[in-house]
């Protein structure tokens, strides 16, 4: 096994025994993303080959004298007997939606494709503080916006390393592939209706949404600015403990990262989930969307799905946790349609800062005035996805639709909320501790399958979104392979600054399930 | 089915949005944005008490965790030139921008 393989918690051990350098850990990440990434993508990717379509592509930047230079020093630290830091020598990758000093930061479109941001996100700033090596800025679906990554302006997208003919989800997709095929440990990624969560299942890695409010949003580029959470992005439960440890906490850069005091994560991770109270909602056994008529229509998730969230129930009943069935979670079919509407409103306000005035990309072409200079430049900067939500969240808060639409969806956010209240009252009736859910209603699916249809693809996000609306925290961890052969993610849910607890539960189905031979399955990028 | 958004609106909404559209790039946002507003609709059919309020966010924000508010004082930023540097045309100092067009009002 080489070392880009190992688990963050590995690495730092071995590190502190001087029996690995960062430098050494450096070079097999580079090694490995030289092997399986395949170039970068760019704004001008000619035509994408036969050769494109079989490799990862998670990175828009490689960060490698960055990362070099931060080896180095870890390694001069350790030489010194200084402490190196938390996360000393861990590789990590960041969603290029952050802002980091002095590095080319494009949300993934053309309107951003120039900008060199002046100042670093707070997340990524603790992981470097902590001795972390940041290799590059990672692919996205452009400004977050899709769950495929195929909306991003830089080709070729991101590729799902257990099958390259597959998308990796999104909208963190550069984040889960550079995880799942080893390129590096860690990745800090976003969640909006379940960015985080969604690739972290298409990719069989864990992805951790936390509590509004846990992780600064300073030198996040704002999606849906009530919705958007950045978290971490590993392949096992306690490296995600690890980076949360880091990144958590309240910041005085952003007002609503929340003055809650951050639990020691690592502490309780093995403690076991005796006497937990864990649910099964049947209102995650299906979804609903609308058809082509646009009439609604139910489906159950695919019986593998349940089959694994069934199977993880039974692990950790044997365990000592309580399996409580059928919680009522009724409100989780309206997730998606209130999302449409409260995530454009938001959107579209913060895309209006997008001018070729101050930043970013502005039209060469000749123009009139100042008016004619904005319209060609957003023109030209935004691909549809961002035009299409500027638009609608234009129509649906505008005043005479605004209470049809974006206050009723707000009201709907507060049932939505309520559900959660209810399931997790310490003195209510279901008293849970988490809801166990499957992630995703399907696993990755092939590329085109779903991009164009803007409504569909949103319905990607179902199971994930309600969590968005609520604030609550979600983690998904792989629960399985499909007859696909692709993997299948299972999610905890559990109330506000409840991570130590969603940690424990993950980590302890994790081990419960680490001799199944469904875990010893490799990505298919690496088994070449 | 009708549509929500006509042609015309949709004209509407895109000078709003300060942007400008081909014949096909306004044929595949006009069929999505109604496509989208066929899945909002269903928030129309849900019964909704009296009483139920707008959520702005998620999680509550209490007195105890929100953050206090600091001071209103100057902080310079250390690197005012990597933020200039961003800009597509600057002159002594000055963001350069085309003509601002001009309205008399009656």
């Amino acid at each position: 096994m080489e070392l880009c393989d190992l688990p963050a918690y590995e690495l730092t051990r071995l590190l502190r025994q001087r029996k690995i350098s960062a430098t050494e850990i450096l070079a097999s990440c580079l090694a490995r993303i030289e092997t399986v990434d395949g170039r970068p993508g760019s704004t001008e990717p000619g035509e994408i080959s036969d050769e494109d379509k079989q490799t990862v592509h998670a990175f828009i930047t490689v960060t490698d004298d960055r990362a070099r230079a931060q080896a180095m020093s870890v390694d001069q630290k350790l030489a010194d007997g200084e402490d190196p830091g938390r996360l000393a020598g861990v590789p990590f990758t960041v969603k290029d939606i952050f802002c980091v000093q002095g590095t080319r930061t494009t949300a993934a479109s053309r309107i951003l494709a120039n900008f060199v941001a002046p100042y670093t996100a707070t997340p990524v700033a603790r992981m470097e503080a902590e001795g972390a090596l940041m290799l590059g800025k990672v692919n996205l679906d452009e400004f977050t916006y899709g769950s495929s990554n195929e909306s991003s302006a830089f080709q070729p997208c991101p590729r799902n390393p257990w099958n390259p003919q597959c998308v990796p989800g999104g909208s963190s997709g550069g984040s889960v592939a550079s995880v799942a095929a080893g390129e590096a440990a860690l990745s800090l990624g976003t969640d909006t209706a379940g960015s985080i969560r969604q690739p972290a299942a298409f990719c069989g890695v864990v992805g951790l949404k936390p509590t509004y409010g846990r992780v600064s949003r300073y030198g996040l580029i704002a999606f849906g600015s009530s919705l958007d959470c950045p978290g971490p992005i590993a392949r096992n439960v306690t490296d995600a403990a690890m980076m949360l440890q880091v990144i958590a906490g309240p910041d005085a850069h952003d007002s609503t990262a929340a003055s809650v005091p951050v639990e020691d994560y690592l502490a309780q991770l093995e403690t076991g989930v005796r006497g937990l109270r864990i649910g099964l909602s049947p209102d995650y056994f299906k979804v609903t969307y609308p058809d082509e008529l646009g009439e609604y229509v139910q489906q159950a998730v695919p019986q593998e799905f349940e089959a694994a969230v069934r199977r993880a129930a039974d692990l950790l009943a044997q365990m000592g946790a309580e399996i409580i069935e059928d919680v009522p979670m009724p409100n989780t079919r309206y997730g998606i349609p209130a999302y449409f509407v409260i995530s454009r409103v938001e959107a579209a306000s913060n895309l209006h800062r997008y001018d070729g005035v101050k930043y970013g990309h502005r039209t060469v072409e000749p123009v009139r005035d100042l008016n004619e200079m904005y319209r060609k430049s957003r023109a030209e900067g935004f691909g549809l996805q961002p035009k299409l939500r500027i638009l609608m969240g234009m129509y649906v808060s505008a005043a005479q639709y605004s209470e049809q639409y974006y206050q009723r969806a707000l009201r709907v956010r507060t049932l939505i909320r309520r559900d959660f209240d209810r399931v997790f009252d310490p003195n209510g009736k279901y008293r849970l501790h988490a809801l166990l859910t499957p992630t995703t209603p399907t696993t990755a699916f092939p590329f085109g399958a779903v991009y164009g249809d803007s409504v569909l693809m949103q319905y990607a996000d179902q199971l994930t979104v309600p969590a968005n609306h609520a604030g609550v925290p979600g983690i998904s961890v792989p629960g399985g392979i499909a007859a696909d052969g692709l993997p299948i993610g299972i999610q905890f849910l559990a109330a506000d600054y409840q991570e130590a607890l969603l940690l424990r539960i993950a980590r302890s189905y994790e081990k419960a399930s680490e001799g199944e031979s469904w875990r010893q399955v490799k990505p298919m990028v690496l088994q070449r | 089915m009708s549509e929500f958004i006509d042609r015309s609106t949709f004209d509407h909404l895109v000078q709003l949005a300060a942007l400008e559209l081909t014949d096909e790039q306004a044929e595949y946002l006009l069929r999505e944005l109604n496509n989208q507003l066929k899945a909002i609709r269903e928030l129309e059919a849900i019964p909704l008490d009296e009483d139920v309020p707008a959520t702005w966010h998620g999680v509550p924000y209490t007195p105890q965790i929100s953050p206090a508010l600091r001071g209103d004082d100057w902080q310079p930023f250390e690197r005012p030139q990597d933020i200039l540097a961003q800009a597509p045309q600057m002159e002594n100092g000055y963001l350069i921008v085309p003509d601002i067009p001009h309205t008399t009002l009656e």
